[in-house]
C-alpha cells in the first residue's frame, strides 16, 4: 500500500497515512531494538550464551540496539506525532502527505542499511555516531530534511494566529539536530583527530539527547496531556520558559560527558554549571504538565493515553534530579563510566521519552485510523509489563553502579566487582524482557485496532468512546 | 499569513543556538589546538595511521592498508646493530600516511618545527611509501619528540625494513586497533583511566598530547571490564591473551567477556583447520569433570586476526 501512495498524486492520498506508516514502523523498531536489548542483556549475565559466531556477539549488536531503539523507535514516534500534531495545531492538513510517505520509506531503508552494516561490524567507532558517513548523510538529507520541510511548511501554511508551544519545538528542534549531525560528522569527513574527535563524539551524543529527544518528548506531551482531558494547558509562557531554555542550557554542556578526560578545565567546569541549569527547563516542563492535569487525575487511572504520558512526566523528575547533580564534580567521579549511567540512559530513553511517544502513538494511530483501541486489556498489559520491566531494569543497573562505583574507589580487583555485579545482570535481563514482550503486546493490540476496532464516529474523539475489552 | 511571530522566533532561535555553538565549539578548538604531542602520541599516530574505523581504504573496517609497526635491533641499510631496538612504522606503498605527516599542524608547536627540518616528513611519498620513527631533539631549550622520515633520512625502504624485522619483530598494531573497534571490544574496555581515582588499578589517566592525530579515540562510556590503556603493564604475556581471547573463563572462571574464538579464523599457526565443533564438547566435558585439563588453545595463524589485536594490546598499551 505504501508503494501505490509513493508514486500517487498528493491530493488522492487520504489524510493520515504518514502518521499511520510512522506509527506502525516505530512500534515495530521498538519491537526489535527491545528485543536486541533483552538479547544483549541475557548475554551480560550468560556468557557463553549462544557464543562462537561474530553474528551474535555482544559488540556488534550493542549499538545495533542503541540506534535501532534511538533512531529506529523514538524517532519515528516523533516523525508520526509531527505528521499529525503540526498541521491539527495550525487547523490545516500536512503540507504534503506525499513527502511523509517518502520520508517513511527513506527512513526505513536508511535505517535497515546502517543497521545491517553496523551489525556487521562496519562502523565509525564513534559511540552514538557509529554509523558510517554515507548513512549519516542520508539521515540528515533523506530523513531530517524532508521531515523538517514538511513540518516548516505546514506552520507557515498554519491558519492560526500563534504557533502553540509544540510546534516551537519540532520546528526548532529539527533544524537544530540537522546542525548537531552535521557537526557531529566532521570528525569522520574532514577527520578530524584527537581530543578534537573525541570532544565532538559526545557533543553529539549529548546534543541529540538534549536538543531532540527529550525536548520533542516535551512537545508532545505539551499536546497529549491537554487533548486528552480538555484542560487547556496551565501556562503558555511557562511552557516558552521551558523552549527558550532548553535552546540556551541545553546546548552547552557536552564535556560533562568527559569529566576525566584530559579537555580544558574551563570547558568542563562551565559544562557543569550549565548542565545543572537544565533544571529550568526540566523543571519548568514538569510543573506546567502536572498543574495541566488538576481535576482531571481520575483519568491517569482510567485512560490508557493518560496513564502513559502522565508516567513519562512523573519519570522525568528523578531523571532530571539525576541529571542536574551526576554531572558535577562532586558526584560525577563515583558514578562516571558505571551502571549508573546506564540506569539514567534509560530513564531517560526507556522511562521519560518512550513513554510520553508511547502515548502519543497510542492516541495518534486511534485518530488517524478512527478506529477505536482494539483491547483495553492488552494495552493495560503493555503498561504493565514496561513499567514494571522497566523499574526491575533501572533499579538494578543502578544498584550495580553503585557497587561498581564503590569498587573504583576501594580499590576493589575488577573480578570481584563483576561477581557481585551478576544478580543484577540477570534482573536486568528479566526487566528487558519485559519491556520487549510488553511491546509485542503492544504491536498485535494497535494491529488489531487497525483491523478490528470499532470506527470511531465524525466529529468525536477515539478516547471519549467507552473501550469494548 | 504575514505574521511576525515566527520571524522573531526564528531569529531568537539562531541568535541563541548560534552563541552555544560558538561557546562549546570555537571556544575549545584553541584550546585543542595547542596540545604538544607527547611520545605516546606520535607512536599512536604513526602505528594506526589515517583513521581506524570506516574509511576509503579500509571500507569493511577489516584492517587493510594499515601501517605495520616493526621492532628494530639493527640498521635496515647498513646492518649496523641498534641497541636498545627502537620501533618504525612502515608505510608500504599507498598506504594512507597519519595525519601528523601530512597536517604537520596537528603535531603542535615545536613537534612540528623539527619533523619537519630534522625529521623532512615533508618529502615523505605515499606512492612510493616509507618508514617513520619517532626521535628526540631540542626545540627552544625543551626536549621534544619528533617525526622521523627514515626513508629521506636514513635511507630505509619498507620492503627492507620489514625483511630485517622478520615476522617475528612486525606487530599488527594498526590492523589490530581495527579489530578493537569492529569487534565493539570498546563497549565494555575503556582508555581511559579517570584522573580522580584510577591510578592505583588502572594506571596513569592520558595527558593533552597523547591523542593528536587519533581517530577515533573510542575512550568508552560504559565500563563492565577493566580499563585497558595499560593492560600491557600489568600482564604482558601472549599465551595469557591468546587463552584469554578464545575463551576467557579458561583463565577467568567468573569473566563476562564473550569468546572471541572466531578471530581465529579457518586455520591455526600450522596451517591445520581448527575443529571448532571438537573443541567446544572437548571443553563442554572438562567443565562436567570428564577431563581432567581444558583442551589446548589452537596457536593463532600469522594473518589471523586475534594475532592483530594482541599485537596491539602488548605493543601500544603500556
Amino acid at each position: 500500500m505504501l508503494m501505490k501512495y509513493l508514486f500517487a498524486k498528493n491530493d488522492e492520498i487520504p489524510a493520515g497515512s504518514a502518521t499511520i506508516f510512522f506509527g506502525f514502523s516505530s512500534i515495530f523498531w521498538f519491537v526489535v531494538g527491545t528485543g536486541l536489548g533483552s538479547f544483549n542483556a541475557a548475554k551480560l549475565a550468560f556468557p557463553d550464551w549462544v557464543t562462537g559466531t561474530e553474528l551474535f556477539a555482544f559488540g556488534h549488536m550493542r549499538q545495533v540496539h542503541v540506534l535501532a531503539v534511538i533512531i529506529g523507535w523514538i524517532s519515528m514516534a516523533f516523525g508520526m506525532t509531527m505528521m499529525y500534531m503540526t498541521p491539527a495545531l495550525g487547523n490545516t492538513k500536512l503540507w504534503s502527505e506525499k513527502l511523509g510517505l517518502w520520508t517513511v520509506f527513506l527512513w526505513n531503508i536508511g535505517l535497515s542499511l546502517g543497521l545491517l552494516l553496523l551489525w556487521m561490524g562496519i562502523t565509525s567507532g564513534r559511540e552514538y555516531n557509529d554509523l558510517i558517513w554515507p548513512i549519516d548523510l542520508v539521515v540528515i538529507f533523506g530523513v531530517l530534511l524532508p521531515l523538517g520541510i514538511n513540518v516548516w511548511m505546514t506552520i507557515a501554511h498554519r491558519k492560526t494566529q500563534g504557533i502553540y508551544i509544540t510546534n516551537w519545538f519540532f520546528g526548532a528542534c529539527i533544524f537544530m539536530v540537522m546542525i548537531v549531525f552535521l557537526v557531529g560528522q566532521s570528525p569522520e569527513l574532514f577527520n578530524l583527530t584527537g581530543l578534537t574527535e573525541a570532544y565532538l563524539t559526545f557533543w553529539f551524543a549529548h546534543n541529540v539527547l538534549g536538543l531532540w529527544i527529550t525536548p520533542v518528548a516535551a512537545a508532545i506531551a505539551y499536546y497529549t496531556i491537554p487533548k486528552l482531558t480538555g484542560n487547556p494547558l496551565y501556562s503558555h509562557r511557562i511552557g516558552h520558559l521551558h523552549f527558550w531554555a532548553i535552546i540556551v542550557f541545553y546546548s552547552t554542556p557536552a564535556s560533562h560527558h568527559l569529566m576525566s578526560a584530559p579537555l580544558p578545565e574551563w570547558l568542563k567546569s562551565f559544562a557543569s554549571v550549565e548542565g545543572v541549569l537544565i533544571l529550568i527547563p526540566a523543571v519548568a516542563f514538569v510543573a506546567n504538565i502536572l498543574l495541566t492535569m488538576k481535576g482531571k487525575w481520575t483519568m491517569f487511572v482510567e485512560n490508557v493515553e493518560t496513564k502513559f504520558s502522565i508516567t513519562g512526566v512523573l519519570l522525568a523528575i528523578p531523571l532530571n534530579m539525576q541529571g542536574g547533580f551526576q554531572q558535577t564534580r562532586a558526584i560525577n567521579w563515583y558514578v562516571h563510566g558505571t551502571g549508573w549511567i546506564v540506569a539514567h540512559a534509560h530513564l531517560a530513553l526507556l522511562g521519560m521519552s518512550s513513554f510520553l511517544e508511547a502515548a502519543a502513538v497510542y492516541f495518534g494511530l486511534q485518530q488517524m485510523l478512527r478506529r477505536k483501541l482494539y483491547s483495553l486489556t492488552l494495552a493495560n498489559l503493555h503498561y504493565w509489563f514496561f513499567i514494571v520491566g522497566f523499574c526491575i531494569y533501572w533499579i538494578s543497573m543502578t544498584i550495580a553502579g553503585l557497587i561498581q562505583g564503590a569498587g573504583k574507589i576501594y580499590e576493589v580487583p575488577y573480578i570481584d566487582v563483576v561477581v557481585a555485579e551478576h544478580p543484577y545482570m540477570i534482573a536486568r535481563w528479566v526487566g528487558g524482557t519485559m519491556v520487549f514482550t510488553g511491546n509485542v503486546v503492544w504491536l498485535f493490540n494497535m494491529w488489531m485496532t487497525a483491523r478490528e476496532g470499532t470506527l470511531v464516529p465524525e466529529g468525536r474523539y477515539a478516547h471519549e468512546l467507552a473501550y469494548e475489552r | 499569513m504575514a505574521f511576525r511571530r515566527h520571524k522573531f522566533g526564528s531569529a531568537g532561535i539562531g541568535l541563541m543556538f548560534g552563541f552555544s555553538m560558538c561557546i562549546t565549539l570555537f571556544g575549545p578548538s584553541n584550546d585543542f589546538r595547542s596540545g604538544v604531542s607527547t611520545w605516546v602520541g606520535l607512536d599512536k599516530q604513526l602505528s594506526l595511521g589515517r583513521v581506524i574505523g570506516f574509511s576509503y581504504e579500509d571500507p569493511t573496517v577489516s584492517g587493510d592498508g594499515k601501517p605495520i609497526t616493526v621492532i628494530l635491533n639493527k640498521d635496515p641499510k647498513t646492518g649496523v646493530a641498534i641497541d636498545p631496538p627502537i620501533r618504525a612504522y612502515v608505510y608500504k606503498p599507498g598506504v594512507k600516511f597519519s595525519p601528523g605527516v601530512n597536517h604537520p599542524e596537528l603535531l603542535g608547536p615545536g613537534v612540528e618545527d623539527l619533523s619537519m627540518r630534522d625529521g623532512k616528513i615533508s618529502s615523505a611519498s605515499m606512492s612510493s611509501g616509507a618508514v617513520f620513527t619517532v626521535s628526540k631533539g631540542v626545540f627552544n631549550d625543551e626536549e621534544v619528540d619528533y617525526i622521523e622520515n627514515a626513508s629521506a633520512t636514513r635511507g630505509w625502504t619498507p620492503d627492507k625494513t620489514l625483511r630485517t624485522a622478520g615476522d617475528a619483530n612486525s606487530r599488527y598494531v594498526g590492523k589490530g586497533k581495527t579489530i578493537y573497534i569492529s569487534e565493539g571490544c570498546w563497549w565494555c574496555h575503556t582508555l581511559l583511566p579517570e584522573q580522580t581515582q584510577d591510578w592505583q588499578m588502572f594506571g596513569q589517566p592520558p595527558f593533552l598530547g597523547d591523542f593528536n592525530g587519533e581517530m577515533p579515540t573510542a575512550f568508552g562510556s560504559d565500563r563492565k571490564a577493566p580499563d585497558i590503556l595499560h593492560v600491557a603493564a600489568r600482564n604482558s604475556s601472549r599465551e595469557w591473551m591468546t587463552m584469554h581471547f578464545f575463551n576467557p573463563r579458561l583463565v577467568q572462571p567468573n569473566s563476562i567477556m564473550p569468546r572471541f574464538d572466531y578471530l581465529w579464523g579457518k586455520q591455526d599457526a600450522n596451517g591445520n583447520s581448527i575443529d571448532f565443533a571438537k573443541w567446544r564438547a572437548d571443553y563442554s566435558d572438562y567443565l562436567h569433570g570428564k577431563r581432567i585439563y581444558a583442551p589446548e588453545v589452537p596457536e593463532p595463524a600469522r594473518d589471523s586476526e586475534v594475532r592483530a589485536l594482541i599485537d596491539w594490546i602488548l605493543t601500544s598499551l603500556k
